[in-house]
């Protein structure tokens, strides 16, 4: 099918185009952007006046909870999630039940979403067996099935010989490792960032330092094994300015920080709401100012939805013993453009973050970006409009949303996957 | 965001927290408590301000004395009670605690007093009847966690205006466990609310919360330095537990740096009192000679935390 889009502000962080231009897709793919390919006939044209037409968005992290966690959700309801957030490309942490850590389930998942035909997924591997942090995950086997990169989602390994060993593995092949900074005895217990907040509610508290211990830790192997590193969800301020440190040494570490981390702080737990009961904990507002701060200097990679839909059963509880998660892929988009729209930042650079640079990120080449011959992976949305969020609206089976009754901008109008239109708003 | 323990007037309707609690209600609640010490000097130890009102004790964490005082202060106010110790009921069997709540609500309750382990426990129960459109019935915390523990600040601050009257001229010490300590969090909120000019706590940084200077008190880990010259010494009871998370080393050296006695007390102003939120751990936190003493106000505490949990019932009643 060839598909026109008409007349929308074309957003293209890769290549650094920001201009009203019409997009020619042609078998999947983008074929031109601005004139029209010769003798080009578009069977369906999508009119984007007054819209802008971007990259799908790439999440560096979405839990679709299957397998394992099917009463949470399933594929089916998060790729509609996904699709009507506009995310087209989601790499799946392999904290599921059982773990990623079997080429076989590993391409049973793939399958089972490529079935579904909506967004591509990228299976984050398990780098030990089970997360239990023993025994390594057969990792050649599993990128032949589909993995990108190995982590350990928010099971932080204890042993830290198994952890060089799991690093220096990784490296021998080139393969990613995506770490979340956990120090396991200093987080453990705890439940809120161990502040003021924490202290007035009584809530046992987690330290920055649970970041920052071992944030030196996987920096320091990495220097050591060569070991291709990631650092997801960064929480605090002295976490940002140890992976700086690296860089200023010469190394090559990259870091994404969430959409709830982005925007919230332990001041938004309130009188113990548990929508913000979340891994890591929201930290201090100096803490979150200097994550905004980062984001938008680009010191800060990318930008994630870390999307962990929870059942009501799992928040109806206690502070405490509630499950931590919050919902996102339907709010990816609208985080993004609230941050751009607060610290005044270009929407160019801001749309890199959840784009081109998480590609950069995930290794994906041919989306993220609007070059012809990519795939036509699109977002076309409405930056004009704004929408309050509440659980009616959301289409994912999480309605666990610290963002709940918020106003927030963008509305997605169309979402397109190898250049076929797999939503639609109502209304157009 | 609303205040989850007022009604729409700026009444209470729960009592859940001292934190953000206006003075006029934290004086309200001890001029009510006042007259009713004398009921229970009376030969009929009774008052029919809650006849034919069902209280429910949900007690989802062990506790004797606070489950008692509470029974005595709504018996003594004519309603009914009924104890639940959920740690060994439907809990175990699996039941979530608003499904528990939800039951009570249908066999009538009009008040829960509720204990849990987790600290904002009372607050979910609050805003689960607050959503369901139940404002007919009241939640009073009894102890949440380390979160706070409401009717003890409040007889503390009973007790301390009971022997000293004026809050505005006073120094008041908290000693000790105040990491885990619900009681403390409640008696530091209270004190400040009332406007006692200098908090003190006192205890190794390992038992002290993080930023707890923040709470408006004054950090003194010497014990000797902390007391000079104060009114009030709150002891607080300290878990035995406590030794296993590398928190002390142990209970003889908590007692030589921390524990009161005699001695230690005599830094403190000649008429000051010691409290004691109980169960105490003689030798300990605190010496025998001291808890006997003629400055111990701790039996007290208990006679005044049955009049004031009194008052806290019938001024949500009402």
């Amino acid at each position: 099918m060839k598909i026109r889009i008409n007349s929308g502000r074309v957003i293209d962080p890769a290549n650094g185009i920001d201009a009203v231009l019409d997009l020619f897709i042609d078998q999947g793919r983008i074929v031109a952007v601005g004139t029209p390919p010769d003798g080009f006939l578009s069977d369906r044209t999508i009119d984007a006046d007054q819209k802008i037409v971007c990259p799908g968005l790439i999440d560096l992290a979405a839990r679709l909870r299957e397998p394992g966690f099917e009463y949470r959700a399933t594929l089916e309801s998060e790729m509609n999630a996904a699709m009507a957030g506009g995310v087209t490309s989601l790499a799946i942490p392999p904290d599921t039940d059982p773990t990623l850590d079997e080429p076989g389930l590993v391409e049973m998942l793939c399958y089972r979403a490529k079935k579904l035909n909506r967004a591509h997924i990228y299976p984050v591997g398990a780098l030990t067996i089970g997360l239990r942090g023993e025994r390594l995950a057969e990792m050649a086997e599993l990128v032949e099935a589909g993995c990108v990169a190995f982590s350990q989602a928010n099971v932080p390994i204890v042993d830290n010989a198994v952890l060089m060993r799991a690093m220096q593995y990784a490296a021998t092949f080139g393969f990613r490792v995506w770490l979340q900074p956990i120090a396991p005895f200093l987080s453990r217990g705890g439940y809120a960032h161990d502040g003021e907040v924490a202290s007035r509610l009584g809530l046992p508290g987690i330290p920055v330092s649970a970041e920052t211990v071992a944030l030196f830790t996987y920096l320091q192997l990495a220097r050591e094994t060569g070991a291709r590193l990631h650092i997801t969800r960064l929480s605090s301020a002295a976490g940002l300015e140890l992976i700086e440190r690296a860089r200023a040494d010469g190394m090559d570490v990259t870091c994404d920080v969430s959409i709830n981390h982005l925007h919230l702080c332990d001041l938004d737990i309130g009188y113990f709401n548990s929508h913000c009961h979340l891994i890591p904990p929201l930290r201090s507002q100096r803490d979150r100012d200097a994550l905004r701060a980062g984001l938008t200097e680009g010191r800060i990679d990318a930008l994630c939805s870390d999307h962990t839909p929870v059942d009501d059963d799992g928040k109806l509880t206690p502070f405490s013993e509630s499950e931590p998660g919050a919902t996102g892929l339907e709010l990816l988009l609208p985080l993004t453009l609230k941050w751009a729209n607060d610290a005044g930042v270009p929407l160019v650079q801001a749309l890199a973050r959840v784009t081109s640079e998480a590609a950069r990120i995930v290794g994906i080449t041919k989306a993220g970006h609007l070059s012809p011959g990519a795939r036509a992976d699109l977002c076309v949305f409405d930056p004009s409009v704004k929408q309050r969020l509440s659980r009616d609206t959301l289409l994912s089976q999480g309605k666990n949303s610290p963002f709940l009754g918020q106003e927030l901008p963008g509305r997605v109008c169309h979402t397109l996957v190898e250049g076929e239109i797999m939503y639609s708003a109502a209304g157009g | 965001m609303r205040n989850p323990q007022l009604n729409k007037n700026g009444e209470l309707q729960h009592l859940l927290t001292l934190d953000g609690l206006p003075r006029e209600i934290l004086t309200a609640i001890l001029d009510t408590a006042a007259p009713f010490t004398e009921v229970a000097e009376r030969e009929v130890k009774k008052l029919p301000i809650l006849r034919g009102k069902s209280i429910f004790n949900l007690f989802f964490e062990n506790s004797t004395r606070t489950r008692t005082t509470f029974e005595i202060a709504a018996k003594r106010l004519s309603a009914d009670v009924v104890n639940l110790n959920v740690s060994t009921s439907s809990t175990s069997k699996g039941e979530s605690l608003l499904d528990t709540v939800d039951n009570l609500c249908a066999m009538q309750a009009d008040m829960f007093v509720v204990r849990h382990a987790a600290s904002g426990a009372p607050f979910l129960i609050a805003e689960h009847l607050f959503a369901n459109g139940r404002n007919d019935i009241h939640v009073i915390n009894a102890g949440d966690g380390r979160h706070a523990h409401p009717t003890q600040g409040l007889l503390d601050m009973y007790t301390i205006r009971h022997y000293k009257q004026d809050f505005t001229q006073l120094t008041v010490a908290v000693v000790g466990d105040v990491l885990h300590s619900r009681v403390a969090r409640s008696q530091i909120s209270a004190l400040v609310t009332l406007g006692v000019p200098e908090i003190r706590v006192i205890g190794p940084k390992t038992l002290l919360p993080t930023d707890v200077s923040r709470l408006g008190v004054r950090v003194f880990h010497d014990m000797e330095e902390g007391l000079r010259d104060v009114d009030v010494v709150m002891m607080l009871r300290l878990q035995n537990e406590r030794m296993n998370g590398a928190l002390l080393p142990t209970p003889q050296e908590f007692f030589k740096v921390w524990g009161l006695t005699a001695e230690k007390l005599s830094r403190a102003r000649p008429d000051a009192i010691v409290m004691h939120p109980g169960p105490m751990n003689r030798g300990v936190e605190i010496d025998s000679a001291v808890a006997d003493g003629a400055q111990a106000v701790i039996l007290p505490q208990v006679t005044f935390g049955i009049a004031v949990r009194m008052a806290v019932m019938s001024m949500l009643a009402s």
